[in-house]
């Protein structure tokens, strides 16, 4: 027991602390400062934005690969539903290469695309594929066994008392997989806002346009501003904060409801 | 199969004739039009392909666009050899520690009641949901030359940053919850009955925990031990703030790939890049096996 939390505090609570110790240094008017220079905004705009954005897009298009998978029987799809944790295994920085390959404009993907005028990477697009890519497998093995444990029941019940297929969809199984749906754009979005190595290399990193928050703090850190970076770094250490917390009040809510199901 | 089917109702009597149409009746209230089926597997299949299958294939397809020669050369270069021992010796150190650490953090959860358990487990997730840089930054904040250990370390000659320890250091800080977090559901839903009843009879807590407990849990371990070794060798933003970038000593393989990768040398980039992505490979493929004796191991007990 004292083992465990003094090993917990030694490798997880003083670095953190030392973390807002440091932030505590600032006045409150330097730190203000900090993150209102115009490049600080515009990094934790493009962070914070895209990040939304694609987690976003990973709960639509999430949502559709987990119907997929566990609704319909098709060729390769044992396949596919391991593949969705690639995004998790893969090393960020061999991510970030790849992708920066794929989409350059001489890359398979880059080439048709600059052929139909659509600039992907060192672009803000190029972030927002890097960030979609990283947070498609949250969304999935959230809301993936959450389907599979649905009672059939309920949805032939709809069915057989005259509900269209798309009403049960939207009125039935919608609801019950909205705790799952929200907890996994939570999570995608989490990871995404402060994702690094598979962003950096596709990024193109021009300030404020296509440089992240996270590579900011790397910046100021290398210029030995730590003020900066600290105070960057507590801003996004906050976000997380907040997002892990109503991540967990949203599992505590989705289990509370099931009873009354 | 519409053959079987009208076959299986002809021979059946009429009471089994009703089930089936039913059961086809309640099937039909729980799926789509085939054209639906069909856009939704296509937007699926498409997706993960873009996505995650061509990234795999490019690193690749790379690796070996000279040949598989250049690609042994680019493997054999003395830099990249000091990158895969840094890294092997720095995922070997975190995945030790973080693997005695997520035992007892996990035994200490799981068989106990104490107040700020809630807190110790949100705590122990901590690490996923931070900034890979901001855990890099913390180390520097603390031994940086300016940090809070910083001149104490000097005096003392001690090297912790932009050095194998604090590449360990940060390592551990981020890969450490996987295994306290594979071990805490396995072992609360174990319980602590058979604990109990080999300390009734007399073993000691050092014998139950080796003849009870970690039998009941080896491939809980196994997992854990394999998604952290997965991330500390993989791990990119916080070694990349704490490590210096010095060449042949502190670069561990990820950060060896940007550095080629920025000196345009893609073959040699990519190189590196294939192996830590068969590591993700052989990584999946054992997490699969895995999963599937850890379902085994439940079975007994849900039903």
């Amino acid at each position: 027991m004292g083992l465990t939390l003094s090993w917990l505090s030694i490798i997880i609570l003083i670095p953190l602390a030392g973390l807002f110790l440091r932030s505590l240094e600032l006045s409150p008017e330097q730190f203000w400062n900090i993150l209102s220079s115009r490049r600080t905004l515009n990094a934790l705009r493009v962070s914070f934005g895209l990040a939304f954005a694609a987690a976003s897009v990973n709960l639509v298009m999430g949502s559709i690969i987990v119907w997929a998978l566990v609704r319909y029987r098709f060729p390769g799809r044992r396949i596919f539903d391991a593949i969705v944790d690639v995004p998790f295994a893969l090393p960020t920085a061999v991510a970030g290469v790849a992708l920066t390959s794929l989409f350059a404009e001489k890359g398979w993907l880059g080439a048709p695309l600059a052929a139909l005028g659509i600039k992907v990477a060192f672009t803000p697009i190029g972030i927002f594929v890097a960030m979609i890519f990283i947070g498609i497998p949250f969304v999935v093995r959230t809301v993936q066994p959450v389907l599979q444990d649905l009672d059939p029941e309920i949805e032939e019940a709809a069915g057989s008392l005259g509900a269209s297929r798309l009403q049960t969809i939207r009125r039935v199984i919608l609801p019950s997989l909205a705790p799952a749906l929200l907890t996994g754009l939570a999570l995608a979005f989490a990871r995404a806002v402060g994702e690094y190595g598979s962003v950096i290399f596709i990024a193109g990193n021009l300030p404020n346009v296509s440089e992240i928050a996270p590579l900011l703090i790397v910046i100021r850190l290398s210029e030995f501003r730590y003020a900066d970076a600290t105070a960057i770094a507590v801003v996004m250490l906050v976000v997380s904060f907040v997002t892990i917390f109503a991540v967990n009040r949203l599992q505590r809510w989705a289990q509370n409801r099931v009873p009354a199901r | 199969m519409t053959m079987q089917l009208t076959d299986a109702v002809a021979l059946a009597s009429p009471e089994a004739k009703a089930r089936a149409h039913a059961e086809a009746a309640r099937k039909n209230l729980r799926t789509e039009p085939p054209a639906v089926r069909i856009a939704i597997i296509s937007a699926a299949i498409l997706f993960l392909t873009v996505f995650v299958v061509l990234p795999l294939v490019v690193v690749f397809a790379q690796a070996f666009s000279k040949g598989i020669l250049a690609y042994l050369a680019a493997l054999s270069e003395p830099e990249a050899l000091a990158a895969i021992r840094l890294t092997l010796l720095v995922a070997a150190i975190s995945v030790g520690l973080n693997l005695v650490f997520g035992l007892v953090a996990a035994w200490a959860i799981a068989k106990f009641e104490f107040r700020g358990k809630t807190f110790l487990i949100t705590l122990i997730d901590l690490p996923f949901s931070v900034s890979p840089v901001i855990s890099g930054l913390v180390f520097v904040l603390l031994f940086g030359a300016q940090g809070y250990f910083g001149s104490w370390l000097r005096e003392h000659d001690i090297q912790i940053l932009f050095a194998v320890p604090g590449i360990a250091l940060a390592t551990t800080f981020v890969t450490f919850p996987f295994v306290a977090r594979a071990l805490i559901p396995l072992m609360q839903e174990q319980g602590t009955q058979e604990e109990e009843a080999a300390i009734s009879l007399g073993a000691s807590g050092l014998q139950t925990f080796f003849r009870v407990t970690l039998p009941n849990i080896k491939w809980g371990v196994l997992y854990g031990v394999l998604l952290c070794n997965a991330r500390a060798m993989g791990e990119f933003g916080a070694v990349s703030v704490v490590s210096g970038h010095i060449r042949g000593e502190t670069n561990t393989m990820p950060l060896l790939v940007e550095i080629l990768y920025n000196e345009y040398q893609f073959v040699a980039a990519f190189a590196i890049a294939s192996l830590l992505a068969l590591l993700a490979l052989i990584t999946l493929i054992a997490k699969t096996v895995l999963e599937r004796h850890l379902d085994e191991g439940h079975e007994p007990r849900d039903h």
